[in-house]
């Protein structure tokens, strides 16, 4: 930035040439993401590997896969980060703020999703909520809901496993949070904060309110693809790699025997391992992918995926500075008991 | 003279809105004091939600993401 020399910035591309721009480069990714099958099968029949063997399966299954879901995440985060552009956490505190329990949870984890979020932003939008009058339960309902169902959940979901459970994710992960963020709620827990958080009555700023036009959407758009990518894809191919080893060496009888319906424990096992594991959606769905297509109970691996993104070590041990560990474990625990109870109900519901 | 206040716990974002407010202030000529509050405490009592904030002279202008460039330049001339 501070390489421009004259006081002026320099001129953009007017606002016609933005938006053909951004329909051609939707246009080309649908051209190539039809293309992508024979091309991969084309590359890896050119590989010196005897075909039909387990190395040439899970070598196809990283060819296709990897460039399948990388073009399918920078689709759905692209346009996610479009949606984002129209609200904001000011915006939804506003609306949450006074709201009573119940609808508050509702709206507060419906919000979740489209809120944009980071988690090193927890605890500032965590004290933001409590100390502007978001009710301690709703705001709950909201920190459960923002990791757990977002764009690159949703949408990898969606292109790896089919619309159905995109859809389950979606409605069970928002039960999850709202049920866990009334539970939090009734217990009255709000003596457990940290005594800073509650002696801090700040009340909302008001932030000018900014219209933006369609351009700068593109751009928030454009915005929050650099800025998923730059973060998750290492986590990404590291996932498809092992989705392509349990799709080309595990054996399915294994599998099926651990991770299957037939064992009550196979979903308090599920969570109890996802629960320390820090990854996100993005490294997840590709195990979640390879797990399913070796007939792992869909009921299992729905709660696997929702412990591992839901609950995080990292966001735990930030969310210390506010929350007093008491009110961290019940927190975690109350988490735990819906993501398994949404395990069990599917085990129960589908087999 | 500005007064210009980051908020943030000193993550990445952070620190890019502190280099953009200096390199901004330098390029337009205008003086600046530069502050980063890191206190959780602190930045909530400013009323935003979501981090990096930017306060210039007292006055929440920014929060949540990187400011635009331009928008920079606006509040620091203001």
């Amino acid at each position: 930035m501070s390489l421009h020399l004259s006081a002026e910035h320099p001129r953009t591309p007017g606002a016609a040439a933005w938006i053909g721009g951004t329909v051609a480069a939707i246009v080309a990714w649908f051209a190539i993401y039809w293309q992508l099958e024979s091309v991969s099968d084309w590359l890896v029949a050119r590989l010196p590997i005897a075909p039909d063997g387990h190395l040439y399966e899970a070598l196809q299954f990283f060819f296709f896969d990897t460039p399948k879901v990388l073009m399918l995440l920078a689709l759905v985060v692209f346009l996610m980060g479009l949606v984002r552009s129209f609200f904001s956490p000011e915006r939804t505190r506003a609306f949450l703020a006074g709201k009573r329990e119940g609808l508050g949870n509702v709206a507060a984890a419906t919000l979740g999703i489209v809120t944009p979020f980071c988690s090193c932003s927890a605890v500032p939008l965590f004290v933001g909520f409590v100390s502007a009058g978001v009710p301690l339960g709703v705001t709950f309902s909201f920190l459960i809901a923002s990791p757990m169902i977002n764009e690159v959940a949703l949408g990898l979901l969606f292109a790896l496993v089919g619309w159905q459970v995109a859809l389950i994710y979606l409605v069970f992960g928002l039960a999850v949070a709202i049920v866990a963020g009334a539970v939090i709620g009734r217990l009255h827990l709000e003596g457990w904060l940290e005594p800073w958080v509650r002696a801090l009555r700040a009340g909302a700023v008001d932030l000018p309110i900014d219209r933006l036009s369609a351009v700068e959407r593109i751009h928030a758009g454009i915005e929050a693809l650099r800025d998923i990518f730059g973060r998750v894809w290492l986590w990404l191919i590291l996932g498809i790699a092992a989705g392509a080893f349990i799709h080309g060496f595990v054996p399915a009888d294994m599998l099926r025997a651990v991770m299957g319906a037939r064992h009550w424990w196979a979903v308090p096992a599920a969570v109890l391992i996802g629960v320390p594991i820090y990854s996100n959606a993005a490294g997840i769905i590709p195990v979640v992918t390879a797990l399913l297509g070796k007939g792992a109970a869909l009921g299992t691996v729905l709660a696997f995926m929702m412990a591992v993104t839901a609950l995080s070590a990292p966001e735990t041990i930030i969310l210390r500075k506010v929350l007093s560990l008491r009110l961290i474990a019940v927190f975690v625990g109350v988490v735990t008991v819906g993501i398994m109870a949404v395990g069990f109900l599917f085990n129960a519901l589908f087999t | 003279m500005k007064d210009v206040k980051v908020l943030g716990p000193g993550c990445k974002r952070c620190v890019a809105t502190a280099d953009l407010v200096r390199a901004e202030a330098e390029r337009l000529g205008i003086p600046v004091q530069l502050e980063k509050v890191t206190d959780y405490a602190e930045i909530a009592r400013y009323g935003i939600a979501a981090t990096p904030g930017l306060v210039i002279d007292g006055k929440v202008v920014h929060a949540g993401g990187l400011p635009k460039a331009e928008d920079l330049a606006r509040w620091l001339a203001a």
